[in-house]
């Protein structure tokens, strides 16, 4: 079992013609990816081997039936692209693309939740109310947006949607019993070196989730972690975090209070100097929390989140973790 | 990128946002003259423009009255160095002097629209307390300071200004006062979004006698990655002051930062990076910088970052930790190893590839003659580059 994505899900690929994205298109297909389509405006009836290329995410999307698409649409026009996904009824959306203006992610965001708001208003409209309390509710109306400035999501065995590399990951752990984990990460190549680390041990990964390491991210920590604690085929979750924001913070506080899984933590950036992002009025309105990693360790610690003292010493972590079966 | 006080209100100014009176910027001393004539008789204030906080209080700002005494100040401020609480032991460097005509408030008050990255949108902070610094402020009163979200449509509604003007005490019974109150918030909303700024700070902001609102000080910080649509910003940008190194780092793509340690660093993504670093800190050691040199780690790439590296005279050892995932380990090593050459690399160089062929890059680099430890675990590779870094002084 897995998050977000597996083997039925069918991807489009924005952007494919250009140099990243067929690159990448083609080695998600390698990888075993159901990659259905790409997207070029102008480029529509033409074909990336044998993927069929479309002018807009909406035919893409009739024609193929497609439910993702990866983004490496340039900055520039980005948020414009998550757009058109989301108007075409795209319910996954992974960006790739770095260097979004961030007030186009604050745009995309108000968009998105606009969406499944209606979406969710015209159920109740059709079906002339809710049942109380019915769980599914978020389910059938969510759209996911992944990233943007993420390697992607990926499914060790069964799909990649993203430009991590596929062959580092383990799709089933070498002594069954030991289970899967799923990772959540604000970081690219710092994910790569801890899912080495724990292939290495033998022990397989559930879903791989970037989510980027943009000030204002598509999806948060809490959203990953409240997938990966449904996931049967996960058995406890690794967070890579780093320096600034709370949201660190706010998923050690979540795990608490909503998790049984154990939560294994990481967080990048002990000596890094301060000061370097934010200017005064940020600082304030993140609840005067200085975003520090000492700050984001104490807490996490303090919430019974397991945190891994060294970046060589994640995998041996979650081991130990795995190891005890308990809750940190 | 922040922009000076004096940059900033020149901005603003555009926005129809209220700013006191000036008579230029003071950049070398042969602008005295000019500057003086124009300004005529004081007093005026002189402001140091500097990309930090808490400059009153270390001497950056000073009221003179005689016509007189301004060369004399204006000298003096020049090539001061301002140590504030922001700014660390080292202090910055004082190259412009604005000169503004000085104001006597009727009231201060605080306003501030900056990112909120938990709530993901824009948000509004005011106090009727300005004039000091909102973290003290937060700490001391919090209930004294309003939060507001600006929504989806990018702009201070009218509902939530009329709110503002009376929660800030603003509110008069005379409507065009009050129109033109409003207006002034709505305007700062609206360069907020305009500017893609991720922090609009007016404090103190000024009530005046006559009953008007004035932008007394200004922090602006643009979102860099909007930079491409602000070609108007462009002649600010070129006056940031950045060392040689961090230009040619920019130049480059690559994410740099100095630091004061002396093992140099350089890793593939920001994550590992920072990570890096905190491992080399772990063993003893001290970085002497943040290298990101991106998703490439071509020849080229790796080549400008050795130069940049180098650039620091306390760099003793260079420890290079790159994840090779997509890029195979043993092209990265073939490029660590080119570029090591060209730039005739003089102190010990410490690599430690993983991933993708990892044990045919370990070959190419041990094999080269150069003085490079290859090191595959990643713990011992950041203890043997912090051991280099002790043992080795640096050969001229």
């Amino acid at each position: 079992m897995s998050i977000l994505a597996g083997k039925e899900t069918r991807v489009l690929c924005q952007g494919i013609t250009g140099s990243a994205g067929s690159f990448h298109a083609r080695a998600c297909r390698d990888y075993g990816t159901n990659l259905v389509g790409g997207v070029t405006p102008g480029k529509g009836g033409t074909f990336l081997d044998r993927i069929p290329i479309f002018d807009t995410v909406k035919e893409a999307a009739e024609k193929t039936g497609a439910g993702a698409s990866m983004i490496f649409v340039p900055a520039p026009f980005a948020a414009d692209a998550v757009l058109e996904a989301v108007s075409a009824g795209i319910r996954l959306i992974v960006c790739i693309t770095e260097g979004i203006p961030v007030l186009d992610m604050v745009r995309v965001r108000h968009s998105i939740q606009a969406r499944m708001a209606e979406s969710i208003r015209r159920e109740i409209q059709t079906r002339g109310g809710l049942e109380i309390g019915d769980p599914g509710v978020l389910d059938r109306h969510r759209v996911w947006l992944i990233g943007p400035n993420c390697p992607g999501v990926i499914t060790p065995g069964e799909c990649k949607i993203g430009i991590m590399p596929g062959p580092i990951h383990l799709s089933e752990s070498a002594e069954p019993r030991t289970g899967k984990v799923g990772i959540v990460s604000r970081s690219g190549t710092l994910t790569y070196e801890a899912v080495w680390q724990l292939t290495a041990l033998g022990i397989g990964q559930s879903t791989v989730v970037g989510v980027g390491g943009d000030p204002v991210p598509g999806t948060g920590f809490i959203e990953i972690l409240a997938e990966f604690e449904k996931d049967p085929g996960t058995r406890a979750v690794l967070l890579l975090g780093e320096i600034g924001g709370s949201a660190e913070e706010e998923a050690a506080r979540f795990f608490k209070e909503k998790m049984s899984k154990p939560l294994i933590g990481f967080i990048a950036g002990q000596t890094a100097p301060p000061g370097r992002r934010m200017g005064h009025a940020g600082a304030i309105i993140e609840g005067g929390s200085s975003g520090t990693a000492q700050e984001k360790i104490s807490v996490l610690k303090s919430m019974g989140v397991a945190v891994a003292p060294s970046p060589a010493e994640i995998g041996a972590t979650v081991q130990k973790v795995l190891a005890s079966g308990g809750k940190g | 990128m922040k922009l000076l006080e004096a940059q900033a209100k020149e901005i603003l100014c555009g926005f129809g946002i209220p700013v006191p009176e000036n008579a230029g910027m003071v950049s070398r001393p042969g602008d005295i003259p000019r500057v003086l004539k124009k300004a005529g008789a004081g007093p005026w204030v002189l402001k140091a423009q500097v990309l930090t906080g808490g400059r009153g209080k270390a001497g950056g700002i000073r009221v003179v009255r005689a016509s007189s005494q301004m060369k004399k100040n204006l000298l003096e401020m020049l090539g001061m160095t301002l140590v504030t609480a922001q700014t660390g032991p080292e202090g910055v460097p004082v190259r412009q002097v604005l000169l503004e005509k000085p104001m006597e408030p009727a009231r201060e008050l605080y306003f501030s629209v900056a990112l909120d990255r938990r709530l993901g949108c824009a948000l509004l902070i005011a106090s009727s307390e300005g004039g000091v610094e909102i973290e003290t402020l937060a700490r001391n009163s919090p209930e004294k300071i309003l939060k507001m979200e600006i929504g989806p449509s990018g702009a201070l509604e009218d509902n939530q200004a009329r709110e503002l003007l009376f929660r800030l005490g603003l509110y008069d019974s005379d409507q065009k006062k009050s129109r033109e109150r409003a207006q002034f918030f709505k305007n700062c909303v609206r360069a907020f979004f305009a500017l893609d700024a991720s922090l609009l700070e007016i404090n103190p902001l000024a009530l005046t006698a006559k009953g008007g609102l004035v932008c007394l000080d200004a922090k602006v910080t643009v979102d860099d990655n909007a930079l491409f649509r602000h070609p108007e910003l462009a002649r600010y940008e070129k006056a940031a002051c950045l060392s040689p190194a961090e230009k040619e780092a920019k130049a480059a793509g690559i994410s740099y930062i100095p630091l004061s340690g002396d093992i140099g660093c350089m890793v593939n993504g920001a994550g590992l990076a920072m990570a890096t670093m905190d491992l080399l800190k772990q063993h003893g050691g001290d970085p002497a910088n943040f290298l990101d040199v991106g998703g490439g780690a071509n020849v080229e790439q790796v080549t400008r970052a050795f130069k940049i590296i180098l650039s620091d005279k306390n760099v003793k050892a260079v420890f290079v930790n790159i994840f090779g995932g997509i890029m195979r380990c043993d092209v990265i090593a073939e490029g660590v190893v080119s570029a090591a050459k060209v730039v005739k690399l003089s102190v010990p160089l410490v690599v430690r590839l993983e991933g993708n062929r990892k044990e045919e890059g370990a070959a190419i680099l041990s094999k080269s003659g150069l003085d490079i430890t290859s090191v595959g675990d990643l713990s011992l590779a950041a203890a043997r580059a912090v051991e280099l870094s002790r043992n080795h002084g640096r050969t001229p």
